[in-house]
């Protein structure tokens, strides 16, 4: 994997040489994804007919996005009676519009589209349903019912009333009155953020709790950092941060850490193996993370196989795979967080 | 402040005096515009803003931006334009905290994301000076493949730094200023020097301004130009060394639109975007207003949308404002 892009810089520039040799030829081990299996009850394991499942999901440009795309491919895999057909992601919606129009000429079985804008991508999708290719819809939703037969997702609203939720019974343990709370959010344009914002402000409304402080970063280590350190510069004190993602978490903890504070608690939001650890660890301001899991991508895999196959899920009643289901945002905590081991996704 | 001129506008006499004069009067509306946000931020909140703890955060954030474009304005006062930054400083915060990089210290990280930098800026150049590849292209080429190349040695996932020496040496403070800064003060003082004082600087100046001109005066203008997107280079090698510090990771994330807002910090400093006259300490301090504006918002809890408007307007208002002292002094 290291000798090939490498190849391309090389040419013309001897200063190179040298890095190369010290790094390049040995370096590039990335830690190992831990793909989330999803068991599979009844008969619904026993192998059917052979189907193609085609694949689309926008570039993996940060770790969710990508964890995404291996637990789909580490799925199918374990999976005999299927073929995969996955498409490289790209980065823009056009590139993705037309890899999904690839996948309908090559007569797939079944499509599993996870659009980069759902709006943007119904009309593809709709167009597969009309080939008589079934589209599992995964996460950001198509504009049109008739785009899709099953949508599975996450809860964005939810995520944000249970992290509400988890740190008002933290702040009322502590017995601490009259709260400071702050919130780094995501990429405020997307309507995920401000779902995710509104079940936050909501669900601490609920219990009399207001944001005190609000700024968004951009999903990247980088931004959060950024953030974080401006946040903390701005509040003297804080008693509970919720921060959006785990993978600006990182930055938001290296932020954390360069300024000394530990007059808070931070719950973090996706579920990433890296903050799974530091809750187990229990040492650090990390208390806890609200799960947006990546595993919907496995079991999309699942369903879309299902599907195919004309199979229902058998431990519902249902003759058929149902029409939309949406993932539970479980509050990862300390006391539950080996249970969630096997699908903290590597940021 | 002393800036170097060659443009024959500015050599023109004016009403005004000698040419330093008018560079003042430009550096005057930046750093006003400055002590303006500072004195809404010290009005707003001033409990806050003047502590030491906020001005060090406010120079900490401005660092690796300000690195970058200390590099940007050369390239600009040379006459080009380098749209790879933001790529290059995520590929050098890749390459030097992949996992064997890291197993050999912090010495070899250091050195692997300097010699990353200097080596993708070389390649700019050569291709700019020796290709005869207009610059926009070259670096836009070495924008997409130096992200696609980090996102594939990182294999898309944060590259955590776990060489405890890296943090001890980067996050650490030195005479109570965190060193961080020491190295942004060092880099700028650096190009300042470079530039105004050294024939390097004259060269750079004299290629932007007049490529033909610096040749037939004996300039090897291809090879300089190579040196002056090399040393931006380095500069992004720095501050991928400086990212890499603040958020304890390496990622293909890194760096975004930093080109964008590198271009914008050397344009409202004064340097020209045609080439010929370079301003590093208008530079400095047009990446000084931008982070004290998110500080000033951040303080105040002000959305980012409202925060990206003012920094628009800023930009318009700096170029208004430096177009206006230009005509002035050339109709006079």
């Amino acid at each position: 994997m290291s000798a090939t892009p490498r190849r391309g810089f090389l040419v013309g520039t001897g200063a190179f040489g040298a890095t190369a040799l010290l790094t390049g030829c040995l370096a590039n081990d990335p830690p190992q994804q831990q793909p989330a299996a999803v068991a599979a009850g009844g008969d619904n394991a026993a192998p059917g007919p052979q189907v193609t499942i085609g694949f689309s999901a926008p570039a993996a440009d940060h770790g969710w996005m990508a964890a995404m795309t291996t637990n789909a491919r580490a799925q199918a895999e374990g999976l005999p009676d299927v073929t995969f057909r996955a498409t490289e992601g790209g980065t823009d919606v056009n590139q993705q519009i037309a890899q999904v129009e690839t996948l309908i000429n090559e007569q797939v079985d079944v499509l599993v589209i996870l659009p980069a804008d759902g709006k943007a991508l119904t009309d593809v999708a709709r167009r597969a349903t009309e080939a008589g290719i079934p589209v599992v819809n995964v996460d950001r939703v198509f504009d049109s019912p008739d785009a899709y037969r099953v949508w599975i997702g996450g809860d964005n609203h939810g995520m944000g009333v249970n992290a509400a939720d988890h740190i008002a019974a933290e702040l009322r343990r502590r017995n601490i009155a009259d709260p400071v709370i702050a919130e780094i959010a995501g990429t405020d344009s997307l309507p995920l953020t401000q779902e995710r914002s509104a079940g936050f402000r909501e669900g601490l409304a609920r219990h009399g709790m207001r944001v005190s402080r609000r700024v968004a970063a951009d999903f990247t280590a980088e931004s959060g950092e950024r953030q974080a350190t401006n946040l903390l510069q701005a509040a003297a004190h804080l008693d509970a941060v919720w921060n959006h993602d785990d993978d600006q978490g990182i930055g938001v903890l290296a932020g954390i850490a360069a300024a000394g504070r530990e007059d808070f608690f931070l719950v973090g939001g996706a579920g990433s193996r890296d903050m799974m650890d530091r809750i187990k660890a229990g040492d650090g301001v990390v208390q806890a993370t609200v799960l947006y899991n990546p595993s919907m991508c496995s079991s999309a895999i699942s369903l879309a196989r299902l599907l195919a196959q004309a199979r229902g899920m058998s431990d519902l009643a249902e003759h058929e795979v149902p029409r939309s289901i949406t993932t539970y945002s479980a509050v990862v905590t300390r006391a539950n967080v080996d249970q969630y081991l096997d699908v903290g996704f590597a940021s | 402040m002393n800036e170097q001129t060659l443009t024959p506008v500015d050599t023109q006499p004016s009403r005004l005096g000698s040419w330093w004069a008018r560079a003042d009067i430009r550096l005057i509306a930046l750093v006003l515009v400055l002590v303006g946000l500072c004195v809404v931020g010290y009005a707003t909140r001033p409990d806050a803003f003047l502590t030491e703890g906020n001005i060090s955060t406010v120079l900490r954030l401005a660092a690796a931006i300000g690195v970058v474009s200390v590099g940007m304005t050369f390239v600009i006062s040379a006459g080009g334009i380098d749209l790879s930054v933001g790529s290059m400083v995520a590929l050098c915060s890749v390459w030097m905290t992949t996992w064997a990089a890291q197993s050999y210290g912090v010495v070899v990280m250091v050195v692997c994301a300097l010699l990353v930098g200097t080596g993708c800026g070389l390649v700019n150049g050569l291709l700019v000076a020796y290709g005869r590849v207009v610059p926009f292209i070259a670096t836009l080429a070495m924008m997409a493949s130096a992200r696609g190349l980090a996102e594939r040695i990182s294999g898309r996932q944060t590259q955590v730094v776990d060489v405890p020496a890296f943090g001890a040496v980067f996050q650490a403070d030195l005479l109570g200023v965190p060193v961080l800064i020491w190295i942004f003060a060092a880099v700028f003082a650096g190009g300042w020097t470079l530039l105004n004082r050294t024939t390097f600087g004259r060269r750079t100046l004299a290629v932007g301004g007049n490529a033909e001109a610096a040749r037939l005066a004996g300039i090897n203008v291809r090879r300089h130009t190579a040196l002056v997107y090399a040393l931006a280079g380095l500069c992004c090698g720095i501050a991928a060394i400086m990212v890499v510090a603040r958020t304890t990771s390496g990622a293909s994330t890194n760096g975004l639109f930093y080109e964008l807002d590198a271009i914008a910090a050397v344009v409202i400093g004064g340097t020209l975007l045609a080439g010929g006259r370079g301003s590093m300490t208008g530079t400095v301090i047009g990446v000084l207003i931008f982070t004290t504006l998110s500080n000033v918002f951040t303080l105040n809890n002000l959305e980012t949308d409202v925060q990206n408007i003012v920094k628009g307007a800023i930009i318009v208002l700096a170029v208004l404002l430096q177009a206006r002292t230009r005509r002035r002094s050339s109709f006079s």
